[in-house]
């Protein structure tokens, strides 16, 4: 790569950026709340819980690392001084998949293949013209032939192995040293973490490995490496379900929280808004709003710069119809509490004392009713992974040249007919994704478990 | 009751009222007619002349709300809003894009959605009561959690992969049904198999995990302690105690979904090929159909409201305590 860069924001990398570290923030500031405290170390403390969130981290953190955008300067032009930079954006996590990324190949190709998944017209020594499987340019290109394939495949992954349990083994003596000196009574069961960080290092290094020699899960129609795609896809999924849930809080809180304790009109107002807003069928109302910002794009094309720029927008704005159409089930649970809550004596208590509207919200309202924000927030996740694919399926999804799994989808649906069947896309994106969803609602799961009054009251789970 | 009806019928006007503003705001308002005919035409074909005619011939070149050309008849009456908004309260929906009547086309797509979704919604919902029960009755068990992680995987993948994995196993490897398609009449059975097949499978990890639930809850109460602690089976339990009372909950809780049933699935039946209106739907949205897309949100909020409504009578209905006034 050249020597010089300069960053691309994008507007999406500055809020995820911005949501993480308020989220870190927001745990620092819990320490100080035992009763959330005590939930929380409820949640960590249980196995399943806490390999699900070391997953869901892991995911999260290859976001991050793909949202630190920049533009290469390209080589200076004679007689020029001004520096051109490169219209591709690329990422960090480009730098660290640099071999699966680069490695084009011209089509379909198998996992693991040597050869290619079409005949092409070749010629041999003699000039004579034959139809055969070429060699792949990248995939395997070190191997003479194809035994030596399973023996090559075989001493790279325990290369791999090793390297992985080796990586892991600093990673656990570090994290061992760092719980005997800040944390000695977190009672964390400290043995499932170990092994989920084994197993993290493990994948991690064998996928930079091999990725290097052979394409793992095969290539697509114009050769690109469909597992550089799926986890390109990881920063689309995660973000979606991120940015989608917080953007709808302020609606729901703000709404929900004055509906109940305001009650009269604003009540009224709220009820009516929420049931307008959720009697269109969710879906209908997403796409009608994605084919307007189309419309709104398309017309207005000249000012978005760079191709990713726009797709950046559609996204963002993708993000806010998901939280827009998502705030009234909150919303409505939210109204119900605070008419409970507001009934109470501390809240009677405080009014007497002359309190106002905000501080009994802030202080006495809010604190009571954020279990319910905080179970729909890691519920809503998994909802919204799995909503992009299916919206990226009908045609309202995320931008066609965005990476996201939605996409995979929809072009793989096409190839699972071709004769022999290009099966190794669809299995990809679901793998990747079924990984995430499935960690995201086990957590969500466990944050139930421990937030809900209902079960923590009922002793049963 | 009938007092009731009608009254709750004339609350849900302002909301149906609330649906056309904010559909009309989001088609007509954020983008002009001008920027819909141009996304249409295409970018070679945008001349003023061309702009015009898409815009006449769909009716869409008339001023949003107040027609100044007209006098005192047409002043509110010849304008988009009322064309394409107002009628929609008398079930007129216009004609899509190409010229064919929206209402027609409901009703023929109408039965092939049904023919779907109606077997979906009624094994599934048995299914899942008969597995939620199995789990709740080996409660506390290796059973009850091994039942529960598969329920969690189950509810993790997405719909897509049931139908895109069905359609690969029993259509193309197994070659036991018709990977997609249709036929009107009997013959319809052959290719309804598999869709509904999906549909109850894909259905299972979510239900099963909400309805467990429910009967959990249920099966902490009094009376299923007094009833054990008179000598009641476990079997009894299950079946004359639980079953009955969880699944006044569960019924009315589904009653809100039945009259969109007739909406059809999205998914399933573009997967499929069943021209039912789920897929017409679809089709209206990748063809930028603006009209179709208008007309089924509204339908969808129509039928919703009806569910609503249904609900609240089955409340009555189940738990004579509950009183409509």
């Amino acid at each position: 790569m050249g020597a010089d860069f300069k960053f691309a924001l994008l507007w999406s990398d500055v809020l995820i950026y911005f949501l993480v570290l308020s989220v870190v923030g927001f745990f620092v500031l819990l320490r100080s709340k035992p009763q959330t405290r005590k939930s929380w170390l409820q949640v960590f403390e249980s196995r399943i819980g806490i390999a699900s969130f070391m997953v869901m981290c892991l995911y999260i953190f290859i976001a991050l690392l793909d949202s630190i955008h920049f533009r290469e300067a390209l080589p200076p032009v004679e007689g020029s001084t001004e520096v051109h930079y490169s219209n591709n954006v690329e990422s960090v996590l480009d730098l660290i998949l640099v071999d699966l990324k680069d490695n084009h190949e011209k089509t379909y190709s198998a996992p693991f293949a040597l050869y290619s998944f079409a005949k092409e017209n070749m010629t041999d020594e003699q000039g004579r013209l034959y139809r055969d499987f070429p060699r792949l340019r990248y995939g395997g290109a070190h191997l003479d032939s194809i035994e030596e394939r399973g023996e090559d495949i075989l001493l790279r992954s325990l290369h791999a192995v090793g390297l992985g349990v080796l990586f892991a083994f600093v990673a656990i003596v570090l994290v061992q040293l760092a719980r005997k000196r800040w944390l000695p009574d977190l009672a964390l069961p400290w043995g499932t973490v170990y092994l989920v960080l084994l197993l993290i290092c493990v994948v991690v290094v064998w996928v930079l490995e091999l990725g290097a020699y052979y394409h793992i899960m095969g290539t697509d129609k114009v050769g690109t490496d469909v597992l550089y795609q799926s986890i390109k896809s990881i920063r689309t999924g995660v973000l979606i379900g991120t940015l989608a849930t917080v953007l709808a809080l302020p609606f729901a809180i703000g709404l929900g929280i004055s509906a109940g304790y305001f009650k009269g009109w604003v009540d009224d107002v709220v009820q009516y808004i929420y049931t307008t807003l959720s009697s269109i069928p969710d879906i209908l109302l997403i796409a009608a709003a994605v084919l307007v910002i189309d419309v709104y794009i398309e017309t207005r094309a000249e000012q978005f710069e760079l191709l990713i720029q726009r797709a950046d927008f559609k996204f963002l704005a993708l993000c806010l119809i998901f939280g827009l159409t998502s705030w009234t089930g909150l919303c409505r649970l939210l109204r119900a509490e605070t008419l409970k809550v507001s009934q109470l004596d501390y809240v009677e208590a405080a009014r007497a004392f002359g309190v106002s509207h905000s501080g009994i919200i802030l202080r006495h309202i809010l604190p009571n009713v954020m279990h319910l924000v905080i179970i729909s927030l890691v519920l809503n996740f998994s909802t919204f992974v799995l909503a992009e694919s299916i919206l990226s399926y009908i045609g309202v999804g995320v931008d066609a040249s965005m990476n996201s799994w939605g996409n995979m989808i929809n072009t793989a649906r096409q190839e699972l007919s071709r004769d022999p069947t290009v099966w190794w896309s669809i299995l990809s994106a679901f793998i990747l994704m079924f990984v995430l969803v499935l960690a995201a609602n086990l957590f969500s799961d466990k944050v139930r478990d421990a937030f809900d009054p209902r079960t923590v009251a009922g002793g049963r789970s | 009751m009938l007092a009731y009806i009608i009254r709750r019928l004339l609350y849900a006007l302002p909301i149906l009222v609330g649906v056309n503003l904010i559909t009309f705001a989001l088609f007509f308002m954020v983008n002009s007619p001008d920027h819909m005919a141009q996304a249409q035409l295409g970018i070679k074909h945008i001349t003023p002349e061309a702009i015009a005619q898409w815009k006449a011939e769909r009716g869409y070149d008339k001023p949003l709300f107040v027609n100044d050309r007209e006098d005192s008849e047409g002043l509110l009456t010849d304008t988009i809003f009322f064309e394409k908004s107002v009628k929609l309260f008398v079930f007129d929906f216009g004609k899509t894009d190409e010229g064919r009547s929206i209402a027609t086309e409901i009703k023929q797509r109408m039965i092939p959605s049904l023919s779907v979704a109606l077997p979906v919604f009624i094994i599934g919902l048995t299914v899942n009561i008969c597995f939620s029960l199995i789990v709740v009755m080996f409660r506390a068990s290796m059973f009850e959690l091994a039942a529960m992680v598969l329920c969690v995987a189950m509810f993790s993948i997405s719909g897509m992969f049931y139908i895109i994995g069905g359609q690969f196993i029993f259509g193309k490897t197994w070659n036991l049904v018709p990977v997609s398609g249709y036929l009107h009449g009997v013959d319809a059975l052959r290719f309804l198999i598999l869709p509904v097949f999906i549909g109850v499978i894909g259905g299972i990890g979510g239900g099963t995990r909400l309805y467990r639930m429910i009967f959990l809850e249920e099966a902490n109460r009094d009376y299923i302690r007094t009833a054990r602690a008179k000598g009641v089976s476990e079997y009894g339990i299950l079946f004359k105690h639980l079953l009955p009372n969880g699944l006044i909950p569960i019924l009315t809780g589904v009653v809100v979904i039945i009259p969109t049933l007739f909406m059809g699935s999205l998914l399933t039946e573009s997967f499929f090929g069943i021209p039912g209106l789920g897929s017409f739907t679809i089709d209206g949205i990748q063809a930028q159909d603006f009209s179709i897309v208008r007309s089924m949100v509204f339908l969808g909020s129509v039928l919703y409201i009806i569910g609503l409504l249904l609900t609240d009578i089955s409340y009555t209905w189940v738990d004579p305590r509950v009183r409509l006034s």
